[in-house]
């Protein structure tokens, strides 16, 4: 069966400062199966460099990173 | 009648904050301080203590001692605090009544949630714990060392960076450094949170050969193959692990439903006050604000909350505000050290490590029982 509507999980990470939003995303990440999406929210300027470097070094892949009035938002797929 | 105020916790914090109160308020209010054990521990010194570089003995004074005479102390353990009838119940079946409430009652350590932690790793946030990786580090005569952390938010967040820039120091003036692989496991990129201070650490740690394994955020231990892994899901081998264990707020807050999932106690971060209880304050390691948990931002918080009640006892309105003002050294070992200060507004500018910090810190550790309790530092 083919799902219709992709699922995309969900972590709400605003307020939390470095590294924390790294830390409660690989978490998250963790939980997931290969190839399931989640959506970021963060409100900390630095997880933009963190979430890229995250990214690039564990192999998840990081579809989205947008910022908008200071909440940043990144969309990720799961190794 | 006099205002009551109660402070839960003898720490740097709960004992900073009565002595300011009884000095501002004179007989004008009853200062209590309740502590589980009515012993003060200067847990900055568990680091040296577990280099072999100070004793245990150092590290403890009777909480009296470090009182003013009109502030009372009831060594009791508070089990639940009703923040509408505004009292605490203690575990062995008394209470007290406040007007205000100063929770100072700090966090505590749970190694029992990462699995394999007990038995394999060690650590030096416990007397205990510092006084038996400092026979580990005895007996150790060469092999692979781990330093990580497993748990955010943690006590004094350079300590993992002090503690291996430290004992590379020492294996060094052993002999021992070049049949010994030192890494730091960070959950980061970077060596440290604050990237100024990464920027200062990271060439020291290169020019001194320890490896730093990056997003390593430690999952579980496995005594068995001596493997600590990572939820990224790598795997590093140890002959000698050194972990933070993870940190939680202490059993009253959850008891009394005062805190979050993690224990911590919501505080406003300008006034302290608690989120919805207005006569509770909180400082130190117990609130949940994006603060580094370390002694100097209790001491800090504490001089603001104690003025702020004593305004409100003297019936005139509280001005001081917490800014996020918190100051630490952080140890590069080879008898250097720098210095992180910082607050809300403004991130750490750290000097070049130098001696002059290090001999600051030392001074610091000595001045420490006759200077910072008593308010003597602003």
């Amino acid at each position: 069966m083919t799902r219709l509507i992709e699922e995309v999980h969900q972590l709400d990470v605003k307020g939390l400062q470095c590294p924390m939003p790294i830390v409660k995303t690989a978490k998250a990440m963790k939980e997931l199966a290969s190839g399931d999406v989640m959506q970021v929210i963060a409100t900390d300027p630095g997880s933009v460099k963190d979430f890229a470097a995250w990214s690039k070094a564990t192999g998840n892949e990081l579809l989205e990173s947008t910022a908008i009035d200071g909440v940043f938002r990144f969309v990720l797929r799961k190794r | 009648m006099d205002a009551r105020i109660v402070i839960l916790g003898g720490g740097v914090g709960g004992t900073l904050a009565a002595n300011v109160l009884v000095g501002r308020l004179g007989h004008a209010a009853t200062v209590t301080v309740v502590d589980p054990t009515g012993m003060h521990a200067y847990q900055p010194g568990f680091l040296y203590v577990a280099l072999g570089q100070a004793n245990g003995r150092w590290l403890g004074r009777d909480e009296r001692t470090l009182l003013d005479k009109k502030v009372d102390l009831v060594i009791e353990i508070a089990e639940r605090i009703d923040p509408v009838a505004r009292t605490v119940r203690f575990a062995s079946g008394g209470s007290i009544a406040y007007d205000y409430l100063i929770l100072a009652t700090g966090s505590r350590t749970v190694p029992e949630q990462v699995p394999g932690f007990i038995g394999a790793g060690q650590e030096f946030y416990s007397l205990t714990g510092a006084l038996r990786l400092r026979e580990e580090l005895r007996r150790f005569k060469g092999g692979r060392i781990l330093i990580g952390v497993t748990g955010i938010p943690y006590k004094c967040p350079p300590a993992p960076v002090e503690f291996t820039l430290m004992l590379e120091d020492q294996l060094r003036r052993r002999g021992l450094r070049d049949r010994s692989e030192v890494t730091l496991l960070s959950p980061l990129n970077r060596a440290f949170t604050v990237e100024a201070a990464s920027k200062l650490v990271q060439p020291i740690m290169e020019k001194r050969g320890i490896k730093l394994s990056t997003f390593f955020n430690v999952d579980a231990v496995d005594p068995t193959r001596g493997i600590v892994s990572s939820i990224e899901g790598e795997e590093a081998a140890y002959d000698l692990l050194v972990l933070v264990p993870p940190h939680r707020g202490q059993t009253v807050i959850d008891a009394s439903g005062l805190g979050d999932a993690g224990g911590w106690v919501p505080t406003d971060r300008n006034t302290l006050q608690h989120k919805q209880y207005e006569r509770i304050y909180t400082i130190g390691d117990a609130t949940d604000l994006p603060i580094s948990k370390s002694g100097s931002t209790a001491h800090f918080q504490a001089s603001i909350v104690a003025s702020r009640i004593a305004s409100l006892v003297k019936g005139q309105a509280p001005s001081a505000t917490y800014e996020g003002r918190v100051m630490c050294f952080l140890e590069t070992g080879d008898r250097r050290a720098t210095t992180l200060r910082f607050d809300y507004a403004h991130p750490p500018v750290p000097p070049r490590p130098a001696v002059i910090w290090h001999a600051a810190k030392w001074m610091f550790n000595r001045m420490y029982w006759h200077t910072i309790p008593q308010g003597r530092v602003p």
